[in-house]
């Protein structure tokens, strides 16, 4: 018998803080599979954020710079002018992307740079303890919405790959989720694109990861994978929302 | 040359290749001129959407091992505090140019030296210093810029320049010398790609565990001690037999500069001591002074901020008085010549 | 044939390689506490294994080898 699947190269043996049943593993070990299969971690450096994910430095073989909150962009921007041949992504939660991070993000995608971006999207602060994030559905509890998100006060939830989608800098912007087996392979073909976007310098390319947080959403991580199907792939559809690519302009 | 130009062309000539910045008066000499040359030079100079992401694109730059520069006014820094102890924690070089204004809040568009408690005492949260150079003459400028990316290198931290709006819209004459490459530690903890070749490297400012977080700071305590003992700058100017010692730096030095001429041409001793590093503190100097002066005056752009090292410095040994103007108002040679004869009465 | 073995220490007991698991042959080991103090998953029928990688591709922690 021969091993056929273990853990990826890019991925270090140290274990993660994260919650059982919490898929920024499997996120994780995406992207790791995909710098494995492009054999480019020598020459990777990723950026890592503050929220659930602050600790990623420590969990990818490859070198890795830790940003202040929703900076990334920003510093992964300063890291791939100064190593225009390196490739450079950053993983961010939805708070650092989409709230404090929403300005830096825009006008990364704006400018094409050429970065490849982790986005995990699960509708809630987990590091600090389960509040309301940019991407809090409608009707929501958490804890800085116990009655539930309220549109009228709180305003509407922010869907990231549709707004991106219409700036010129941006090459890719695809939602996945890792909820399943099937997504979880539409996923990886999802992040494998964006980092070959950026080895051919097409520009800026964002993968929106719908994800669970068991521990924050009160479920066990099955129920949580159950409600992020009922509840989130509703408001936030999966697909491309814009892609660049050739193979893309070959399907029109 | 005007200062502002000058302050970028001497950064470029450090060897510095990346520069971020945002518009903001009176220091957008410094991103126009490098708009200019960094496309000729094959550098980058990159307009950011807002000042937090140029002091964070500086963040990545150093990470990745290169010299990295952003300036800024006033308002502007205030908003890189976050980014420059991010810097500062995750022990990265960097130089942070502040054409300062008035302040607080939106203030003014004339020069200031009301950033002095921001630059030596809080340039972000957390236990930290940063290197902080104040030039008095467009060569100064080049030449302190220079020698703070060279010290930002060697001591792995940031580097201010803290000019202001005077300096940076000022002309003169200036002299760009090769200057013999100062040898500096190899930056083998740059994020930069491992190649296959060694551990991965991380550049990062957060420990969660509180024992390895002192022993970080502490440690960086102990460099800033050396910096301390080793990097203290200042000018001394008829100071030897001052009985009336003038504190100054910057713009408000050059007019101090002048009241001392002239309180000389009458019969009173007076001098200047000018500090060239605000961060370390010239404490030596103002102690060694402190021995034969009667009285010390501090002259500032501001209400007075500089005056609380000096009275640090000299620990109660002499009197320390203070004059100032704030609000973008430079003090004239007359009215501080008016202090120290007042002083000189004082003292008589 | 085929096997998936879990790294007992590595796994966090969430339970998603067993809905992935398309023959449903993975449970929980309950006479074993892991170090991190869960019950670990574990492959409880050998013999129907197809060593489809589905539970692996499910696990968040990088629990499972998949050897066929």
């Amino acid at each position: 018998m021969a091993i056929v699947f273990e853990k990826p190269h890019a991925l270090t043996d140290v274990p993660t803080h994260y919650c059982p049943g919490c898929t920024h593993g499997i996120i994780h070990r995406l992207v790791a599979e995909v710098i494995d299969e492009l054999g480019i971690e020598g020459k990777t450096i990723g950026v890592a954020p503050v929220g659930c994910s602050v600790l990623a430095y420590n969990y990818f073989s490859c070198d890795m710079v830790e940003a202040p909150h929703g900076r990334a962009p920003a510093v992964a921007t300063g890291l791939k002018r100064a190593l225009p041949d390196r490739v450079v992504f950053s993983y961010q939660g939805d708070g650092d992307l989409a709230a404090i991070g929403t300005a830096e993000t825009v006008h990364a995608a704006t400018r094409g740079e050429n970065i490849t971006v982790i986005f995990v999207n699960n509708a809630i602060y987990g590091m600090t303890g389960g509040q309301m994030a940019p991407t809090t559905l409608p009707g929501q509890v958490t804890q800085t919405t116990p009655y539930g998100r309220d549109v009228k006060v709180a305003g509407n939830p922010i869907r990231v790959c549709e707004m991106l989608s219409t700036l010129d800098g941006v090459a890719l912007a695809q939602r996945v989720s890792v909820d399943c087996v099937k997504n979880i392979r539409v996923a990886k073909k999802a992040i494998r694109k964006g980092f070959e976007n950026q080895l051919n310098g097409r520009g800026y390319s964002i993968i929106e990861v719908i994800s669970s947080c068991p521990t924050n959403w009160g479920l066990t991580p099955v129920e949580a994978l159950d409600w992020l199907r009922e509840n989130m792939l509703p408001y936030y559809p999966l697909g491309v929302y814009k892609d660049t690519s050739e193979e893309a302009k070959g399907n029109e | 040359m005007k200062g502002n130009e000058a302050l970028a062309e001497a950064a470029i000539q450090a060897g510095c290749r990346h520069f971020f910045g945002y518009p903001i008066t009176p220091q957008t000499e410094v991103a126009a001129y490098m708009a200019k040359r960094m496309p000729k030079i094959g550098g980058t100079y990159l307009q950011a959407e807002s000042e937090v992401a140029a002091i964070n694109m500086v963040l990545g730059a150093a990470s990745a091992g290169v010299r990295a520069l952003t300036s800024s006014s006033s308002p502007g820094i205030s908003l890189k505090t976050e980014g420059i102890s991010y810097i500062a924690g995750s022990d990265l070089p960097c130089v942070i140019i502040n054409v300062q204004r008035g302040g607080p809040g939106l203030g003014g568009i004339q020069p200031s030296q009301a950033d002095y408690w921001q630059a030596t005492r809080a340039p972000g949260h957390g236990d930290l210093h940063i290197l902080v150079f104040a030039p008095s003459t467009v060569q100064e400028m080049v030449d302190l810029v220079m020698d703070a990316f060279d010290l930002a290198d060697l001591y792995r931290m940031p580097a201010m320049i803290l000019a202001d709006g005077a300096l940076g819209q000022m002309m003169e004459p200036v002299e760009i010398k090769e200057r013999p490459k100062r040898d500096l530690p190899e930056k083998t903890w740059a994020a930069n790609g491992h190649e296959n070749k060694r551990p991965h490297n991380i550049v990062n400012s957060l420990y969660l565990t509180p024992g390895d977080l002192e022993a970080l700071v502490v440690e960086r305590f102990k460099r800033y001690d050396v910096i301390k003992s080793k990097e203290q700058r200042s000018e001394s100017y008829m100071a030897d037999d001052a009985e009336i010692v003038v504190v100054a730096y910057g713009a408000s030095s050059r007019v101090c500069k002048s009241a001392v001429k002239a309180a000389r041409a009458e019969g009173i001793k007076a001098g200047l001591i000018r500090p060239i590093t605000l961060w370390p503190f010239p404490a030596d100097a103002m102690q060694a002074a402190a021995k034969t002066a009667k009285q010390f005056l501090t002259v500032e752009m501001s209400m007075g901020q500089m005056v609380d090292d000096v009275r640090l410095a000299v620990n109660g040994a002499v009197p320390v008085g203070f004059f100032g103007h704030t609000g973008g108002i430079i003090p004239s040679p007359a009215e501080v010549l008016g202090e120290i004869k007042k002083l000189a009465g004082g003292a008589k | 044939m085929a096997k998936m073995t879990v790294k007992a220490d590595t796994c966090k007991g969430c339970g998603l390689c067993m809905t992935a698991c398309p023959r449903k042959i993975i449970g929980f080991d309950r006479d074993k506490i892991n170090s991190k103090g869960y019950h670990p998953a574990v492959l409880l029928d050998e013999e129907k294994c197809i060593g489809c990688a589905m539970c692996a591709q499910m696990c968040p922690d990088c629990a499972i080898i998949v050897e066929r």
